[in-house]
């Protein structure tokens, strides 16, 4: 049985518990052997993010020492787990384990798809839900096809959500816009990063959808902010959360 | 350094223009979408593009040479700039040693980088710029705000005005049609009493010594065909190696421009006309230092197409004036800082990093990685301000440390649950300006854990 180590994002951790614990009980209920160390922090993104590459390498660093050893990564976010796989190298190339770090570390979705292949999902959601696709996902670990790639469609996220009896998921006007969080982006950016979240939202009332889906809890955290600054009546929900009770298999 | 939000906050208070502009270049992508998905080899010509681009870089100097001497042999006169000030004294040389007080252009963003324009009217010439979007904004004294669609940021009732004050249109009169027609009467006259006609270039091809110009409008080919001097200014990077080159660009250019399969008018010069001359002036403008950047060189792959401006969910929002360069968007974002990066420090920054540019782009520029990397440029020359690195410093301590971790944890989430809510939300939280905080639990997930794990 493969061991997999739990990694659950800072802010997860801090703000988002109930997230990080739906994330456990998915991979429990499919059986897997999960372990969270607890010496875990932070992937150091947002130090990577704002160009201070010094203030993230001792992050990575620990990143290696404290998951290298594991078969498998786990993490509800694509965004960080984009920081592992495609930007860690410029700080841990060359070193052991680093490789086996790289290509073990995954996403949820892409793990349940591709890893423990899960071909089943049996569970009840009788919402009507919109899939917000945040864009490390999709475009850095390509957990779907992005709109602008002439290749067959796929959507690993859509694959496991659509199976849900009852769900339905609405068709958005635009499929993966931006939802403008983009970590300090949010704050630096503050008027364009808010214009782009309210747009955001706004493509999801119109499509008639109660619940905003995702795999990223950072673009839900800033869409959720404006949605309780103007008292909307959506929901934002993880996938994991959205699974949490339903059978995998 | 004003900074790229600073200065998009003109633009982004009028929330009602930022959506006509948000929703006129998303059209644009569709429309670019409609297009790509009708080639199935799609994928593959951007693969090969990317790969042409790659290898010509990569033996500049000699393709330019090639070009140079072929260009010659067809009666091209061929001159070398090494910069914005050399490219403009080459062209007002041209122009005075001949008399010529008349020039009408077509777009060249290249002419605008090196602000040719201003330079020869203080000389004492008069430039007419005759593609439509870029007479509005000439007669407005603005830049353009999108290098394809320059005058993108104005409605019709804008133009309207416009046109009513310089060109002498009914009053209130916004019909498209109507200030078309006049436009074309006034750029008529344009055309018939210049001296000269000056483009860029789309593609310079080393093999053949000639070059191509894209436009929609034809007023390239009534700029070069009218008067007997055409003057075509290129930066060095427009090159490619053979004829057959062109079957992967101009299949890729407007398609990912305008979503269009084909440019109106696609002209090959290969030569003067008959009792005329032709002259090609190659810029370097820069670009050397950049191709001499391993990390950023591929920027020099760009052909100019502005589909990255249209997919991207910033420059759709903030408008083309706020990046402040001639080449706005995610691209312009590389471009600037690459050529000064204390005067555009803050582009980089002015992206979500959504990646849409990089899909979208028809030569595969990985563009948001290279505005990834460019942010670490810029920490290194110490552009980023002070406060956000020693912040940043400070957090990564933290984060090394994780007893420091889940005592700041838990520290911000006891304070922020007690603070007064006028506290927390002071001006000194821009995330609380629109947005609401999370709310702040109680417990951990690290804590949780245990419980669950009993």
């Amino acid at each position: 049985m493969p061991k997999v180590g739990l990694f659950i994002p800072c802010y997860v951790d801090q703000l988002y518990p109930q997230v990080g614990l739906a994330t456990l009980r998915v991979l429990r209920r499919l059986g897997v052997d999960v372990d969270f160390p607890e010496e875990q922090t932070c992937c150091g993104q947002p130090m990577a993010n704002s160009g201070c590459a010094e203030y993230t390498r001792p992050l990575a660093e620990r990143f290696l020492k404290i998951f290298g050893k594991y078969d498998h990564v786990v993490a509800p976010s694509g965004s960080c787990v984009s920081m592992v796989r495609n930007h860690y190298a410029q700080w841990l190339e060359g070193r052991p384990d680093f490789d086996h770090l790289r290509t073990t570390t995954f996403e949820l979705c892409e793990y349940l798809v591709d890893i423990a292949r899960v071909v089943k999902v049996d569970g009840d959601f009788p919402c009507k839900v919109g899939l917000h696709m945040s864009c490390h996902g999709l475009r850095e670990l390509r957990l779907g096809r992005s709109s602008e790639l002439m290749v067959k469609p796929f959507n690993k996220v859509r694959l496991l959500l659509g199976q849900l009896r009852g769900i339905e998921l609405v068709e958005l006007t635009r499929t993966d816009e931006c939802c403008g969080f983009g970590g300090t982006f949010a704050v630096n950016e503050e008027a364009v990063s808010c214009l782009m979240g309210r747009d955001r939202i706004a493509d999801h009332e119109k499509a008639g959808a109660e619940i905003i889906a995702g795999f990223d809890t950072s673009c839900l955290m800033h869409l959720d902010g404006l949605i309780r600054r103007e008292k909307k009546p959506l929901r934002v929900m993880h996938v994991a959360e959205i699974m949490e009770r339903a059978r995998l298999s | 350094m004003i900074g790229h939000a600073e200065k998009a906050a003109p633009f982004v208070a009028n929330e009602g223009r930022v959506h006509w502009h948000d929703q006129a270049l998303w059209f644009v992508r569709l429309k670019r979408d409609r297009q790509a998905e009708s080639i199935p080899e799609w994928e593959d010509l951007r693969e090969a593009a990317a790969a042409i681009k790659a290898h010509t870089l990569s033996r500049i100097a000699d393709y330019l040479e090639e070009f140079e001497r072929n260009a010659r042999s067809n009666g091209i006169q061929v001159h070398w700039a090494r910069d914005g000030a050399e490219h403009n004294a080459i062209v007002h040389r041209i122009l005075a040693d001949r008399g010529i007080t008349r020039l009408v252009k077509s777009k060249s963003m290249l002419t605008e980088e090196c602000h040719l324009n201003p330079y020869l009217e203080a000389h004492g010439i008069e430039v007419t710029d005759t593609d439509l979007g870029e007479r509005i904004v000439q007669l407005r004294h603005e830049p353009p705000s999108h290098i394809v669609l320059p005058a993108i940021h104005l409605k019709k009732e804008d133009i309207g005005e416009l046109f009513h004050k310089e060109l002498g249109t009914a009053e209130g009169a916004s019909d498209p049609k109507y200030l078309t027609e006049a436009a074309r009467g006034h750029l008529r006259q344009k055309f018939m009493a210049a001296q000269a006609g000056l483009t860029g270039v789309n593609f310079a091809i080393a093999e053949t010594g000639g070059f191509v110009v894209c436009t929609n409008e034809g007023n390239a080919d009534m700029g070069t065909s009218l008067p007997p001097v055409h003057i075509a200014c290129m930066g060095f990077e427009k090159i490619v190696p053979r004829a057959k080159d062109l079957a992967i660009f101009l299949r890729l250019l407007a398609r990912s421009a305008t979503g269009q399969p084909v440019t109106s008018y696609t002209t090959h010069f290969h030569g003067p006309m008959r009792g005329g001359e032709l002259h090609v002036v190659i810029v370097d403008n820069g670009r050397s230092a950049i191709l001499g950047q391993e990390t950023f060189r591929r920027s020099l792959s760009c052909i100019r197409c502005g589909a990255c401006m249209n997919t991207c969910p910033v420059f759709r929002r903030s408008g083309g004036y706020s990046y402040g360069y001639t080449v706005p968007g995610p691209i312009g974002s590389l471009l600037a800082p690459l050529r000064d990066p204390r005067k555009f420090g803050s582009l980089p920054f002015a992206s979500s990093l959504c990646g849409s540019c990089s899909d979208v782009c028809p030569v595969k520029i990985d563009l948001h990685h290279e505005l990834y990397a460019f942010r670490q440029e810029l920490v290194q020359k110490k552009v980023v301000p002070l406060y956000k690195r020693f912040g940043m410093a400070i957090m990564s301590s933290v984060l090394a440390r994780p007893w420091a971790y889940r005592l700041a944890g838990r520290l911000m989430r006891w304070i922020v649950r007690r603070l007064p809510r006028a506290f927390v939300y002071g001006p000194w939280n821009p995330w609380g300006r629109q947005r609401e905080l999370p709310p702040m639990p109680r417990h951990s997930f690290r804590d949780l854990i245990k419980e669950e794990s009993k």
